[in-house]
């Protein structure tokens, strides 16, 4: 064979920076910061997180409120804890329906082909999305405040409770990641990730109290995560004790992330 | 002296379940080359470049990038190529600034050389005027060169182009040219698929033809075409009705009875190179003017008909 030059350094040539050890969580936080700029780009992708639970809020309300609880404020103070937390679960579900969406662009196959973790750009989609819930939970909350919602608890209280929320969502969007590596579609994702969250959000403690439910179904409310975080949620920003309530909620984030983040993660590596 | 080939595939194999998109193909390119795989769709093309560029695991076979293995040294190939797909992966919502920036960043430079290393390449590839805009609003052409910019950033010694101007107009496609002749020049070696053979023709040193999962030919361009018959002698007289003539005077000369195209175009095959000139004489001495004369090689066309008994897909390219 031939000899061939050696390509000159100036074009090629390995730059030195680059023999580090890649860094997942930086190349996690700079592929978080693209998914912030884009969300702030196209604002229609916000609505599911700000327009929408205001509008369910709203409904709930001054639709329910009334029949449920006497009148709207009553309602207003049992409901948006539940709410909060409903709406944050609900993000959670966008996270999926987004990375499948991005899965069928060509951009994960050039992240896939650089020499970084193969988690990162997972970790980034998702430190993007906990940006998405903090401002679902903020905006419910001041809109909460608007309608008349009152609360004597503690500031580091009400801090615990969106600690808890977050936590929730962020142990639940890992199971929506997964879903969105078997399922692929955007669309049958959108109307799987609905179809497991509202029967979770609804059969449980967020919106009425349980007390005139069906015994069987009482039996899964107690056991339907959603309602242990939703009754933590409620006790903390009531200023009342909620230590029991929120160490379940935080056991279950724990053990929900322990076994979906390995999982899609794998699932990512795996697929082609 | 002896060196580590750029790419080296041996034998490698993937399936789809009980399909074979890829049957157990071999073939090396040296370093700095652009080594073409050419071949209609789905004959794998894609599927190989997917697997050297470490996104699809091969279920056979071997191959390696600048002497890494593609699937044991995963990562060490990723630090050295470049991959610029089918479709531009580039993110729509950034500007074309910041999709560069944050390759650069993925690459662990640091922040003032990956906003340094963004603008060069965007003046690289024109893209100056359009920086600060989102990728969105980029036509296809701006949209490819940012793809292939992006694949840049890090400076890689292999690049994979696949299909870089499929669904391009001829304007952008040239841009595109151009920019790989230059990346050629500089060093980089280039596996470049494409089905259009007047691509792989006007920028590929080699080829390799794939044709269902299989190398069905490998080699320069030029033994390609031999292979498909050799030189071919064209003549077309200015007057079509003269073509009979012609025609007659041709077979004399080379011993074998030419075809007449509608145009009046007449062609034979002659390994002779002296046949052109011998019956340019005898035109004149018939005094039979003529419109177009000459030997050419057949084109990549020809070549895959040839090979294959089937036209390609992008024949008229």
């Amino acid at each position: 064979m031939t000899a061939t030059l050696e390509p000159t350094t100036s074009v090629v040539g390995t730059a030195p920076s680059r023999r580090r050890v890649p860094s997942t969580l930086r190349h996690g936080l700079s592929l978080a910061r693209r998914g912030i700029v884009k969300t702030i780009h196209s604002p229609e992708a916000l609505i599911d997180v700000t327009l929408q639970p205001v509008i369910f809020l709203l409904l709930f309300v001054y639709v329910f409120g009334g029949a449920i609880a006497g009148n709207s404020s009553a309602y207003l103070h049992f409901a948006l804890p539940g709410v909060l937390l409903q709406t944050v679960v609900f993000a959670s579900a966008g996270t999926g329906v987004g990375l499948a969406e991005d899965l069928k662009t060509g951009i994960f196959d050039r992240f896939r082909s650089l020499p970084i973790s193969r988690a990162a750009p997972l970790l980034g989609a998702i430190g993007a999305d906990l940006v998405r819930y903090l401002t679902a939970g903020v905006i419910m909350l001041v809109f909460g405040f608007a309608l008349g919602y009152r609360t004597v608890a503690s500031p580091l209280a009400v801090l615990a409770a969106f600690g808890l929320v977050l936590a929730f969502a962020f142990a639940l969007c890992w199971v929506f990641t997964a879903l969105a590596m078997v399922v692929r579609e955007p669309r049958s994702v959108q109307g799987l990730s609905a179809t497991i969250m509202l029967p979770l959000t609804f059969a449980s403690s967020v919106f009425v109290p349980t007390a005139t439910m069906p015994g069987w179904l009482q039996g899964f409310v107690a056991i339907n995560p959603v309602s242990r975080s939703a009754d933590a949620v409620r006790a903390l920003l009531d200023g009342a004790p909620a230590g029991g309530a929120a160490a379940i909620s935080l056991l279950t984030s724990a053990v929900v992330v322990v076994i979906f983040a390995p999982l899609a993660v794998a699932l990512y590596r795996r697929r082609t | 002296m002896h060196s580590t080939p750029a790419i080296e595939v041996d034998g490698l194999e993937r399936s789809f379940g009980d399909v074979r998109a890829v049957d157990r193909i071999s073939f090396t390119a040296e370093k700095g080359q652009v080594l073409g795989l050419l071949g209609p769709n789905g004959s794998g093309k894609t599927t190989t470049v997917r697997m050297l560029a470490t996104l699809l695991p091969p279920t056979g076979g071997h191959a390696s990038v600048l002497g890494h293995d593609i699937v044991t040294d995963a990562p060490a190939v990723r630090g050295r190529i470049g991959l610029t797909g089918q479709y531009a992966a580039v993110d729509e919502a950034l500007t074309g600034r910041d999709n560069l920036y944050l390759i650069g960043r993925l690459l662990d430079l640091p922040r003032r050389d990956a906003k340094a290393r963004a603008t060069a390449l965007i003046d690289q590839f024109g893209l100056t005027e359009a920086a600060d805009r989102r990728a969105r609003t980029y036509s296809g052409g701006m949209r490819r060169r940012l793809d292939l910019a992006a694949s840049l950033v890090g400076r890689p010694e292999v690049l994979f182009l696949d299909e870089p101007t499929t669904g391009l107009d001829p304007h952008h496609r040239n841009e595109v040219w151009d920019a790989v002749r230059t990346l050629a020049d500089d060093g980089v070696t280039v596996l470049l698929t494409t089905q259009y053979l007047e691509e792989a023709d006007q920028l590929a040193h080699d080829l390799v033809v794939l044709d269902r999962g299989l190398v069905i030919a490998s080699g320069t361009a030029a033994e390609l075409k031999s292979r498909a018959g050799g030189r071919r002698l064209h003549v077309r007289p200015e007057r079509p009705d003269e073509a009979a003539l012609v025609a007659a005077i041709v077979a004399s000369d080379v011993g074998r009875e030419p075809t007449i195209a509608p145009s009046g175009e007449v062609v034979v095959g002659t390994p002779d190179p002296l046949a052109l000139r011998r019956v340019e004489e005898r035109l004149a001495v018939a005094d039979i003017a003529v419109a177009e004369i000459g030997l050419r090689l057949p084109s990549l066309d020809d070549v895959f008909l040839s090979l294959t008994g089937r036209a390609t897909a992008g024949a008229t390219a």
